[in-house]
């Protein structure tokens, strides 16, 4: 199966790691990722906020390089994500408005998650697990772009996503039901308006603790720094939570082992998942 | 909000056509606070979601353009998705945000705008978005030099902040989109 691949900007910078577990899960399933040849930022939240144009023609020129590769289209980070599938609407809907003389691509625009939940995939994903990773009590935790608006997003359930407990699932992780899986971590307010940020995070660990979580799980690049970093500032140590990729699972997953230059890509210590990883893999040589 | 009263005289239906235009219908609202109840940072606006909707169905532009909730908005679009009469109103804050910058009004949260300013101006040279270089254009623009220092420190130690920025090679394509090429029929 080949892919074109929209990584994003996130995922050149605070998020390379989830980018190389992107392609690692890719690779070990056997998906031929082809990046979009010089592509550019989607223009994120600030973009569209501010200028309709530019939020709009920064999106679609990845769409028209894409469209030269004909596949459908991967994408990791869920305001990429939200912005491509935007673009993608309004080109549709209107080329000659964009300039643009014809747009009809069959390929699709496809969130992380969604790939990754198709039922063979997941199949894929536990024929060929090392260790699963039974013990872990994740909180899933989805934020906003990948799923809203369903209208923009053709999200199946935007308010009862399913798609990352079913991928826990499948590498053995105990998804938690929690309160707080879709709401908003304020990432595009985190830089100006920390306090916003620290106040609605806090209220997204103290559900996932509440629910018995003793990590997170995400498939956004802006939630997962933004949820970590902003326990930073105000929780004590012990008392805060990892925020893993999805991504980042699975190759623990597959590979039976969390080596340490991943562990260090965390703000909030992630042992909970190397001890885990240990203890798996000393009873699974007893059991031997 | 204050509870003076204002006649369709005040309505300003220039700014009702461009809402018309982007295909925001402020008008549909039936006033069932969804919006507003939903909203994750409505304890911290001076107009509540379901007030923007209604001044906007007023026309009552200028005291929008004014308030902080347009600036405070994060777009996470929780609002326009539980609007049982689908009123885009993550497109009507982007619609009033665009508004108040081209007028030039001065946001009583500077930092914000200074914030989006910034990483476009990141896009707009290298093309993608240069985190050092977007923050270090941020610290100046918003004053606010000694905020979330250590943090910064802590994700450059981690090697989360590359210090050289990638140029793409259609950074000249890229220059064509923020000078607004494409706009000539003014849309």
């Amino acid at each position: 199966m080949k892919l074109s691949y929209y990584p994003g900007c996130s995922l050149e910078g605070t998020a390379l790691d989830y980018d190389h577990s992107v392609r690692e899960v890719c690779r070990n399933l056997g998906v031929e990722l082809i990046d979009i040849p010089d592509w550019n930022c989607c223009g994120a939240s600030s973009a569209h906020m501010t200028d309709h144009e530019i939020g709009m023609r920064l999106p679609m020129r990845n769409l028209l390089l894409a469209r030269d590769l004909g596949h459908d289209i991967l994408v990791p980070c869920a305001a990429c994500f939200q912005r491509l599938k935007a673009a993608d609407k309004t080109l549709r809907k209107n080329p000659l408005l964009w300039d643009i003389a014809e747009y009809a691509p069959s390929g699709e625009i496809v969130h992380i998650s969604s790939f990754l939940a198709r039922p063979d995939i997941l199949e894929a994903i536990s024929a060929r697990i090392t260790l699963d990773l039974s013990g872990l009590a994740v909180a899933c935790y989805y934020g906003c772009l990948s799923l809203r608006n369903p209208h923009v997003t053709d999200a199946p359930h935007w308010e009862t996503p399913q798609t990352l407990e079913h991928i826990m699932a499948a590498i053995g992780a105990s998804p938690v039901s929690w309160s707080h899986r879709t709401e908003c971590c304020s990432g595009s307010l985190t830089m100006a308006r920390p306090d916003i940020a620290e106040k609605l995070v806090g209220d997204i660990a103290v559900a996932a603790k509440r629910a018995g979580a003793n990590a997170m799980v995400t498939d956004c690049p802006m939630c997962q720094a933004n949820v970590e970093s902003r326990q930073v500032c105000q929780e004590k140590e012990e008392t805060r939570l990892p925020v893993f990729f999805a991504t980042e699972l699975i190759v623990a997953a597959l590979s039976g082992s969390y080596p340490a230059h991943q562990q260090k890509t965390h703000l909030v210590s992630p042992e909970i998942l190397s001890g885990l990883l240990q203890n798996r893999a000393s009873e699974k040589e007893e059991a031997l | 909000m204050d509870k003076s009263s204002f006649s369709p005289d005040e309505s300003n239906r220039k700014f009702l056509g461009k809402l018309q235009e982007r295909n925001v219908d402020v008008h549909a609202c039936f006033q069932c606070a969804r919006c507003s109840a939903g909203c994750p940072v409505g304890d911290y606006f001076d107009l509540s979601v379901m007030q923007v909707v209604r001044l906007a169905a007023y026309g009552q532009e200028d005291r929008l353009l004014d308030s902080d909730t347009i600036w405070l908005c994060a777009a996470c679009e929780t609002c326009a998705t539980r609007c049982p009469n689908n009123i885009d109103i993550t497109g009507l804050m982007d619609v009033l945000r665009e508004l108040a910058l081209r007028k030039g009004i001065r946001s009583s949260q500077p930092r914000i705008p200074a914030f989006h300013t910034s990483f476009l101006g990141s896009i707009q040279r290298w093309g993608r978005a240069w985190e050092v270089g977007m923050i270090v254009n941020y610290k100046v623009k918003s004053g606010d030099y000694i905020g979330d220092m250590g943090l910064g420190m802590q994700m450059f130690l981690k090697g989360k902040l590359k210090l050289i920025p990638h140029f793409i090679e259609g950074t000249s394509e890229i220059k064509d989109i923020f000078s607004g090429k494409g706009k000539e029929y003014d849309r």
